[in-house]
Formats: C-alpha cells, structure tokens, sequence
C-alpha cells in the first residue's frame, strides 16, 4: 500500500505538488496539536523550509532530488545534527550543538527528505513510556492520557498525529517497535549492522540500532532502504550485500513457514485483546497461503534478565564520558572529581541515574560473575534457540507489547514493571535480527495493537513480505483512525 | 546470586560511577534496584558454565581501515563546545590534591 511517504516522493518528484506545499500542511498539522502532543524537542520550521525550497528548485532545473524528495521527516534527538541542539532529552547535554550530521541525516538530505523536527524521547532512550524526559512526556495522539510507549515516543507520535510522513528513532530494547505499536503505526528495527550509526548517541553499543516509522509498510520499506548500507564511519556496519525492504512488498507469503512464539503469547500480563489479535495476524497469513504453527523458542523467557543487565552495563560505560570536560553542562567543584559529581549528579534524571547504577553494580568486583558474565551466557542461549527455530521457519510472529498504552504516571514509580514491558521486543536486539511491528487492529479500548514479524540476520526481504501481507489483511479489521486523518 | 543490595552497597556503585546522591536517593535506589535484582533470580539456576559468552552479535572482528590521513573535526569548532578553555585545550577543575 503506497504511504503518504511515496505518494509525497512520486507527487514532487513529477512536478505535480511542491516540496514547499508539503511541508506547509505538516506545519499546520504541528500547529494544531503539537501543545498537546510534545512530540518535538525542537520543530525545525526555518531549517525545514529551506530544504523544501532546495528540493523544488532541483526539481525546476530538471533534476531529481532523490527517492525522498521532499517527504517531511521527524529525527529522534538522539540523531546529531550539525549545528542544531541535540539533546536526548537530557540537562547534561544543555547548549551543545553537534559539529557533524549522523551519516542516516547526510544520507536524508542527500535523498531529498526534509527535516521537520528533533523528537522527544525517554532520557538517553532510557524507558519505555517517553515520561523520563528532562522536558516532560510525549503523549499518546489517540489518547492525551496515555503514554505514547518509548523510549522513541517523540517519532512514533509525530509520525501517528501526521506531524511527519515519516519518523527515525532507535531500538536498543524496543524503542522503536513499541512505542510504534502503542501509536499504530509501522516500526522496524533493522539487523543489527545494517544501519550505521554514526552520529547516533550511544546508549548500549551491541543492542542499538536505527530504524524507521511510518505508516505503512510500504513507506518503512522506503525509508530503511534509503538509509541501510555499509559506512565505514561505523566498525560495527555490516559490509556486502544489503537486502531490499522494498523487494518484499509484493511477494505475498505463500509457502512460507511462520512460528509463532509460543513462550512470548505466554508471557507475564500479557492481555487477552493484544493474544487474540496476534492470533488472528496468524489466521490471516495462513489463509494467505502460509504454513503457521506454535514454536518454543525457551531462552527468550530469560531476555528481560539478560537485557537489563547487559544494556545497563554498557550504558554505564557509553555515559561515563559525561563528565562536564568536553561539551554540555558543567557544575563547579573544588577539584575535579567534585565537579564530575556535581555535573553528573545535576544532569542525569533518575531513571539514567538508575541504569548507571545497575549497570556499574553488575560489572563491579565480586558480582561480575553472577550477574554481567551469566547474562552473556544468557545471550548466547538466546542467539541459539533462534537459530533452532530459524532451521524450521521462515520468520517467526509474536505480539509486540503485551498491552495497549497505558496511563501516563502508571509505572513511573515501579522501574521492573517500566522494565517488563519490554519483554517482546528485548530478544530481537540480544540476537542482532531485525524485526518490526505492523498496526494489527484495536483493543478492547479501542487503542492500536501491534503485531511483531521477527526475522533472521538480514532477513529483511521477507520480513517484509510478512508485514505487507498483515497490513493487507489488518485492512479488514476493526480499528482506530490515524489521528493525522482526522486532524483539522 | 549475591544478597540483597544495600544502602551501603548502592552508595558505594554511586561513588564508583561518579554520581552524588541523597540519603533518601540512596535508599529510593536500594529499594527499587533490589526489586530488579530479585527479578534477576530467574537466571540463577540456568547451568551456563559449557555456555560462552556472547559480548556482540555480529562475526566481525578487528575491523581496520587503511593508514591514510583524512580531514577530522576542526579544533575550534570542537572546543567551541567546551565548557571552559584555555590555549587551545580543555580547561579542567584541581586534579591533584594539595602537597603534603
């Protein structure tokens, strides 16, 4: 199904509607709601309108401004921009102005997007609800009173309220699929390496990974394939061939072999609306000429444990540079290890705080063994139940969040509930595979639903091939409107 | 697993990692990383020790580039961004306590 992405592309690139045009209806749509919303840290209006301008004059002199042309998209600020403040919704990065552009930003502009603002997002993508944001929560566009999931809850808004046809975020250990199944839109994050990341701010470095929002299939196709390749900025982007999203669109499933995760249906609150649409995501492939059936892929059950001892334990690590030397915010100490506390102290939120916390407990003397070097165990348990399972089927379906968004305020004071909602999504990011969330119709409040395709190593082509045959068979399911369609 | 983590215990790690905190922070942060610790029991009877450790999941190691010189962010505009500078580099706070 063409999204509002392509539609935009084919429109500016033939001469039928300008780039300029196009954007003024997304800052309207802004306008409108963006009070309400916070989707944005930043909205870039002047930035974006010059870059729209650019577009239409290469159009006018006969040139193609690229398979992007002037499609609005929304960058998570955790993505650097040159000259442009980049904070991951942290004080500690207050008045810093990156001087360089993430390579996923070069490769935006050089394919003709327009960059309309830096979202919002749970401190240093730390959470899961946007509510650990140094200035305040994103909110969900299909209910003001819920969170709109996180920790990309910035993109998966703006891109749900029509602020952006298109949104970048990262998963570390759902980020991007989450927040995209709680605002009904399409979420992918790619194969670990396919996307590069430099200018990404880091989080946890063997879990991160970019990826695209949209709203439908077909536009998340557009999007990865323009940003996915090697980069030699990055030594951990893959080298040789990269699949095409875009190749699977078309495909159908027929003959496919489908697992579904019989360990994540079972998992811990997971809700009866959210088991029975993925159960008929499952009905709906097979009656598309698939093969379904349950499988048990045991060590994902431990993800959770192994997740939160491992990215925290990086984090500890990516964030002891914080240090008020170099960039972003300083306190004044007497000497400098008063001035690293006080900096640290006084530009980290709480939940950071807590991750740092736990991170350096697990890597400390005398508990690295028990609690680090047993989770990197854990890992490889995971890395080869998948690969068992991958040896029977082609891709593998799961729920993406066992609820529908929840009530903003409901876990912020109960960190392990925060932690046990990520408990679909965290296995894909141990293992490096891709996976994404499609909209699979509405619960029993009337909140989006999203079912998760999960693939092997760059297995993006039929990955794919799953989610457009969900998001053809979702067509017939009850469920909400997109805000952005409803929106003065 | 190890015992529950304490008040003392969490003091400690926020002095390992830098980070001041409050006596009500240390006991907020001992309670609730309890609670996540506990949780991590489920892994503590898993036999692993035939397991290795996965630390990345990508085969790639060693990854080189060529010795070649190429253009690197400006120095000015990078200590721009600094809080404090003198002659050319980063001006930082006492490093060395006061001679005995």
């Amino acid at each position: 199904m063409t999204g509002p992405g392509g539609a935009i592309a084919a429109d500016v690139r033939a001469g039928r509607r300008t780039a300029r045009d196009v954007l003024e209806d997304h800052l309207g749509r802004i306008e409108g709601r963006e009070a309400e919303i916070h989707a944005f840290n930043r909205v870039l209006a002047d930035e974006a309108r010059s870059a729209a301008g650019e577009v239409d004059r290469a159009v006018a002199a006969g040139q193609d401004p690229g398979p992007l042309a002037g499609v609005p998209v929304a960058l998570k600020d955790n993505l650097c921009t040159r000259g442009i403040p980049t904070t991951c919704s942290s004080r500690i990065l207050d008045g810093w102005l990156p001087p360089y552009d993430a390579t996923v930003v070069s490769q935006l502009r050089r394919a003709g997007a327009v960059i309309v603002g830096k979202t919002n997002l749970d401190e240093f993508a730390m959470g899961s609800s946007t509510e650990n944001s140094a200035f305040g929560p994103t909110r969900n566009p299909h209910d003001l009173s819920r969170v709109p999931g996180g920790s990309s809850g910035g993109s998966a808004a703006s891109v749900a309220a029509g602020f952006s046809a298109l949104a970048l975020g990262s998963d570390t250990g759902g980020s991007i699929r989450q927040p995209a199944a709680l605002c009904g839109v399409v979420g992918v994050k790619p194969t670990y390496g396919l996307v590069s990341r430099y200018g990404l701010v880091a989080f946890a470095s063997s879990l991160d990974q970019i990826g695209p929002f949209a709203t439908t299939v077909a536009d998340a196709a557009l999007l990865l394939d323009a940003i996915s390749g090697h980069d030699a900025m990055d030594s951990t982007s893959l080298p040789g061939e990269v699949p095409s999203a875009a190749a699977g669109l078309d495909q159908g499933v027929e003959g496919l072999s489908i697992g579904l995760i019989s360990e994540l249906m079972n998992a811990d609150g997971m809700e009866p609306d959210v088991l029975a649409r993925c159960r008929q995501a499952a009905d709906a492939l097979t009656a598309a000429g698939a093969k379904v059936d349950e499988v048990s892929v045991p060590a994902v059950a431990f993800g959770v444990t192994a997740y939160y001892l491992i990215a925290p334990a990086e984090a500890s690590s990516n964030l002891a540079r914080y240090d008020g030397v170099r960039y972003g915010l300083r306190v004044p100490g007497t000497d400098i290890t008063a001035m690293y506390g006080a900096t640290r102290s006084a530009g980290f939120g709480a939940e950071v705080k807590r991750r740092i916390m736990l991170g350096t407990y697990a890597l400390s003397a005398g508990y690295y063994d028990a609690y680090y070097g047993k989770a990197q165990r854990v890992r490889t348990l995971i890395v080869r139940d998948f690969e068992a399972a991958y040896e029977r089927f082609d891709v593998l379906l799961a729920p993406t969040t066992p609820s529908t968004a929840f009530e903003i305020g409901a876990k912020t004071g109960d960190p392990l509930a925060m932690y046990l909602s990520d408990v679909c999504t965290i296995p894909s990011n141990l293992a490096g595979h891709p996976a994404m969330t499609v909209p699979f119709g509405g619960g029993d409040d009337g909140l989006p639903i999203g079912v998760q395709v999960l693939a092997p190593a760059l297995g993006e082509t039929v990955m794919f091939r799953v989610a457009a045959t969900l998001e053809r068979a979702a067509l017939g399911q009850a469920g909400p409107d997109r805000p952005g369609e409803t929106a003065p | 697993m190890p015992g529950r983590i304490s008040v003392a215990d969490v003091a400690h790690v926020a002095r390992l990692a830098r980070l001041d905190l409050t006596e009500e922070e240390l006991e907020r942060y001992a309670e609730q990383l309890g609670a996540v610790l506990d949780h991590f029991a489920d892994i503590a009877g898993l036999d692993l020790a035939d397991v290795p450790p996965t630390a990345h999941p990508l085969p790639l190691t060693n990854v080189f580039r060529p010795d070649i010189p190429v253009p690197s962010l400006d120095r000015d505009e990078v200590l721009a961004q600094a809080p404090a500078v003198e002659d050319g580099r980063f001006r930082v706070p006492r490093i060395l306590g006061e001679a005995p």
